[in-house]
């Protein structure tokens, strides 16, 4: 088996969709470029597709990530496609070279909105999006008086502790957000209407909403955009897939 | 027309599902609207989950954009937490293609499918800033029109729908869309002339042409008020479902929906004759879609949504003329790599056979779902339902034999004629369904669902006094108990209360649009969801249009009573009707005419269209039809092949 890991964006009205809702979105795209995706075995068998961290419902990003799974003994199956293996291509060629049509061919199957931006293979021994990716920053649009907006973060950072509560299987459950808040920087607009939070957050021990930080500095927000997934190596940071900038900054502005 | 879409997105945040209000499925069209055409809004008057789906609605969509003179968006009923939002911050209903308000569209067309949803369809007229009833709109309002199943008695929406379409749609859409751009281009603005008009077309009801008489409390007549008002309303049929595959293009929503798979419809009509069954009898007579075209439209469906499952529909598809090698040739189809299931919705366990069995369970096995509806021999032929138990307990042993752990059989309580025995023969049948899973597998689970049987219009039960809320109350209990002794069984059933308000509408005449009403305005919006059915509602619209539940709802209607929808026509001779009521009760059965002589319910005759059948025979195994001895039911050859099925990779 090979793996394939694309990263794409989910922006406009599609950010209105659950992440289940683009897994199967994924999954309906998938079948219909008839590429050779695994299947589990069991009686009930479904499509080898694994995503990273969750995105809430109604954020946009351009950073979500997939990894999926490809059968190289079907590489010459389904006639003459963008896809097919070439007689006696080797699986390595072969899956870098399906990769990359990824962003061309996937992005028109899927809904609008949702578009394939960059795609690699990637070994089976790397270990999967859910455990690699450390953290994420986030771009969040504040409409209002950039003003008390720049108080509330500088009080945040200086802050000990963040508590915010949550309902959680019927019960209300305390946490300090303040560990899972990397950095933080706030620039108000030129015209003192609105202001753009970067924030980076870390996905362990748990994942920090965007709404969530919106409620610790007390603010409410328009708009959220997850800008980037990060992967620790050696003491720096990279990201699962790296996207030219070029394609990046093509991205509705919503890139940092 | 302007997009609400700005006012619209603040909203979504404070609700919950927020796509159901987004559009941007596969297959939503981009209409072009403007001058020369005229511009509809289809409406399904429940949730996105539950509408998106619906074929007729989506069959009309795509017929409408493919005109030139005409453009057609799409609504659902917002939820009420939408709705809240959207009443608070004056945003009225919308389209989910291009979000424009409803009430600027032309036409705005409900899709009526279950009687529950009516005050929906009153919320929703309202929520387009459209006034509710028909007397009160002027011609800056949309026309409203209806059309489903429900269409068969509109008395109880008379008041606020200016049009009901009786019948297949996909000719007629066409022919309502000319009666109003050439009223649009006449530019006389007179509202009743539309009307008079729009009488005229062939299937169309327009009840304001109607008189109505009452006498002691009955309806007595119902009268056309204009010379060229037909007295009788002839239902509308498609003769060739081949002429039209449609949709082409079926919807594949963003979010998970009811029925969320390809969807092809394989026969439309049905005539296995169960008397308890509308669709069945309004929707004769039968008509086969070609297999060739079945198949192609299964493979380019697939190819072209991306779905894994596809359902071949119709009212009892194990009939459609050669389903064995159409099913096989779905599931053996190398594109679908072995991945592709087929679901086969209202199987009829007498015509399911050997190769189906084995073909529908390659490559995915979810639960298998039989309905006897009726727990005795007695009570199924009362209902013309003739599944011997013989028939039913070798598919079961087959399906567990085979490795299926669940079995779901669904039936009917307060039927004609119906016995306490017959109640608790339903228990007998699931048990012994039981009895012989466990002699394959440990841990099998039969499912009785038990629905309260309401009586429709244009059925031989039409003059049937439905069961009171209390009556199946208490065959319920008796059910209850019963099934608690056997270990294995789950019994489930439906709100008694629920039965009672749908029969208020089912067969109400015009004074129940009042009640209607009375229940929209009182909050009654969602009805057919449990946590906001509230029957106290229903009782006090009743009491408040002097009406009494008894009279509506639990009386037997005699021979030569006017019934309210007798003025309407769905092809069935009124002396068929009455003589299947009257072999109902005397236990005797009919066949299915398909394969057997006509016995002239008028379905045929009266509109000059035959059955399209491929097969002159009966499929395998079926009890109707096939010449045996109706008295003892016939020899039924339901086995399963022995070997285990194929693994899956």
């Amino acid at each position: 088996m090979v793996r394939v890991r694309a990263r794409f964006a989910k922006l406009g009205k599609v950010r209105w969709t659950s992440h289940r809702d683009v897994a199967r979105m994924w999954e309906r795209a998938l079948r219909r470029a008839g590429l050779p995706v695994a299947y589990s075995g069991g009686f009930s068998p479904h499509p080898l597709l694994s995503f990273g961290l969750a995105l809430p419902t109604g954020c946009e990003s351009t950073a979500e990530y997939v990894d999926v799974v490809l059968d190289p003994e079907r590489s010459r199956t389904g006639g003459e496609t963008w896809w097919t293996a070439d007689p006696g291509e080797e699986p390595g060629s072969w899956v870098t070279r399906m990769a990359a049509g990824f962003p061309e061919h996937l992005t028109p199957l899927l809904p609008g909105g949702v578009d394939v931006v960059a795609a690699r293979s990637v070994t089976a021994d790397m270990p999967s999006l859910q455990q690699a990716v450390t953290s994420c920053t986030w771009r969040i649009d504040v409409p209002g008086d950039p003003a008390p907006v720049v108080v509330a973060v500088e009080t945040a950072l200086a802050a000990g502790s963040l508590l915010v509560s949550r309902e959680r299987k019927g019960r209300t459950e305390v946490d300090d957000l303040r560990p899972s808040l990397l950095a933080m920087r706030v620039v108000p607009d030129a015209a003192g209407e609105r202001a753009t939070l970067t924030v980076e957050t870390a996905t362990r021990p748990r994942g920090v909403r965007p709404a969530e930080i919106a409620s610790v500095l007390g603010v409410s927000f328009g708009t959220a955009c997850r800008t980037h997934q990060w992967i620790e190596r050696d003491g720096s940071q990279e990201e699962p897939v790296v996207t030219r900038p070029a394609l990046g900054a093509e991205l509705l502005g919503c890139a940092s | 027309m302007t997009s609400l879409w700005p006012q619209i997105e603040p909203l979504l945040a404070q609700v919950v599902k927020p796509a159901r209000y987004i559009g941007g499925e596969l297959g939503a069209q981009r209409p072009m609207h403007g001058a020369g055409r005229v511009s509809w809004l289809l409406v399904y008057p429940d949730t996105y989950e539950i509408g998106l789906p619906n074929q007729g609605l989506q069959i009309l969509y795509e017929i409408l954009n493919e005109r030139g003179d005409a453009a057609a968006e799409r609504a659902y009923a917002p939820w009420t937490d939408m709705e809240a939002q959207m009443r608070a911050a004056k945003v009225p209903l919308f389209s989910l293609e291009s979000h424009l308000p409803a009430g600027e569209f032309h036409v705005v067309a409900f899709n009526l499918s279950a009687e529950l949803t009516y005050t929906n369809v009153l919320n929703l007229i309202d929520l387009a800033g459209v006034p509710v009833r028909v007397a009160d709109r002027s011609s800056d309002h949309p026309l409203v029109v209806a059309g489903g199943h429900c269409a068969f008695n509109p008395e109880p929406l008379a008041d606020f729908v200016d049009a009901f379409v009786l019948g297949d749609g996909e000719e007629v859409v066409g022919e309502i869309n000319e009666v109003v751009a050439a009223w649009q281009a006449a530019g006389t603005g007179d509202r009743s002339q539309l009307l008079r008009a729009l009488s005229r077309v062939p299937g169309v009801y327009v009840p304001w042409c109607y008189e109505v008489a009452y006498d002691e409390g009955r309806l007595v007549a119902v009268t056309p008020r204009f010379s060229d008002t037909p007295d009788r309303v002839e239902k509308r049929v498609v003769a060739d479902l081949g002429a039209w595959p449609y949709p082409r293009n079926q919807l594949v929503p963003l979010i998970e929906v009811v029925h969320d798979r390809l969807n092809v419809e394989v026969f439309r009509g049905c005539t296995r004759g169960c008397r308890f069954c509308q669709a069945g009898m309004i929707t004769r007579p039968v008509r086969e879609r070609p297999a060739e075209q079945v198949a192609d439209m299964v493979r380019d469906g697939l190819a072209r949504t991306g779905y894994d499952e596809v359902a071949l529909t119709s009212l009892s598809t194990a009939d459609f003329s050669g389903i064995e090698h159409t099913v096989a040739q779905i599931v053996d189809d190398p594109r679908s790599n072995g991945q592709v299931s087929v679901s086969l919705p209202s199987l009829r366990v007498d015509a399911f056979t050997v190769g189906l069995a084995a073909e529908i369970q390659k490559v995915r096995r979810t639960g298998l779902t039989f309905a006897p509806e009726g727990g005795t021999w007695r009570m199924r032929r009362v209902i013309n339902k003739l599944i011997r138990e013989e028939d039913l307990y070798s598919a079961v042993e087959g399906a567990f034999s085979q490795g299926w752990r669940r079995v779901k059989l669904y039936f009917l309580i307060g039927l004609p004629t119906e016995t306490d025995e017959d109640v608790l023969g339903i228990v007998e049948m699931a048990r012994t369904c039981v009895d012989i899973g466990r002699r394959y597998q440990r841990g099998v689970t039969v499912t009785a669902s038990v629905g309260g049987f309401v009586p429709k219009p244009h059925t031989p039960f039409q003059w049937f006094g439905q069961d009171t809320a209390e009556e199946l109350r208490r065959k319920v209990v008796l059910l209850r108990d019963a099934a608690s002794r056997v270990r294995g069984l789950t019994l489930r059933w439906h709100d008694p209360k629920a039965s009672v308000a749908e029969g208020i509408v089912s067969r109400g005449d015009r004074r129940i649009g009042a009640v209607v009403e009375h229940v929209w305005r009182a909050g009654g919006t969602f009805q057919e969801w449990s946590e906001h059915f509230d029957l106290s509602l229903w009782e006090t619209a009743l009491a408040a249009c002097g009406l009494d539940v008894d009279d509506v709802v639990h009386r037997d209607r005699t021979e030569g009573e006017r019934l309210p929808w007798d003025h309407l026509s769905a092809g069935l001779h009124h002396d068929f009707l009455w003589q299947d009521w009257v072999d109902a009760l005397a236990e005797a059965p009919v066949e299915d005419c398909r394969w057997t002589p006509c016995y002239d319910c008028g379905a045929c005759t009266g509109i000059g269209v035959e059955h399209v059948v491929a097969s002159a025979a009966a499929p395998a195994g079926g009890s109707q039809g096939t010449g045996q001895d109706l008295s003892t039911g016939g020899a039924v050859p339901v086995r399963f092949l022995e070997t285990p099925p194929m693994a899956v990779p």
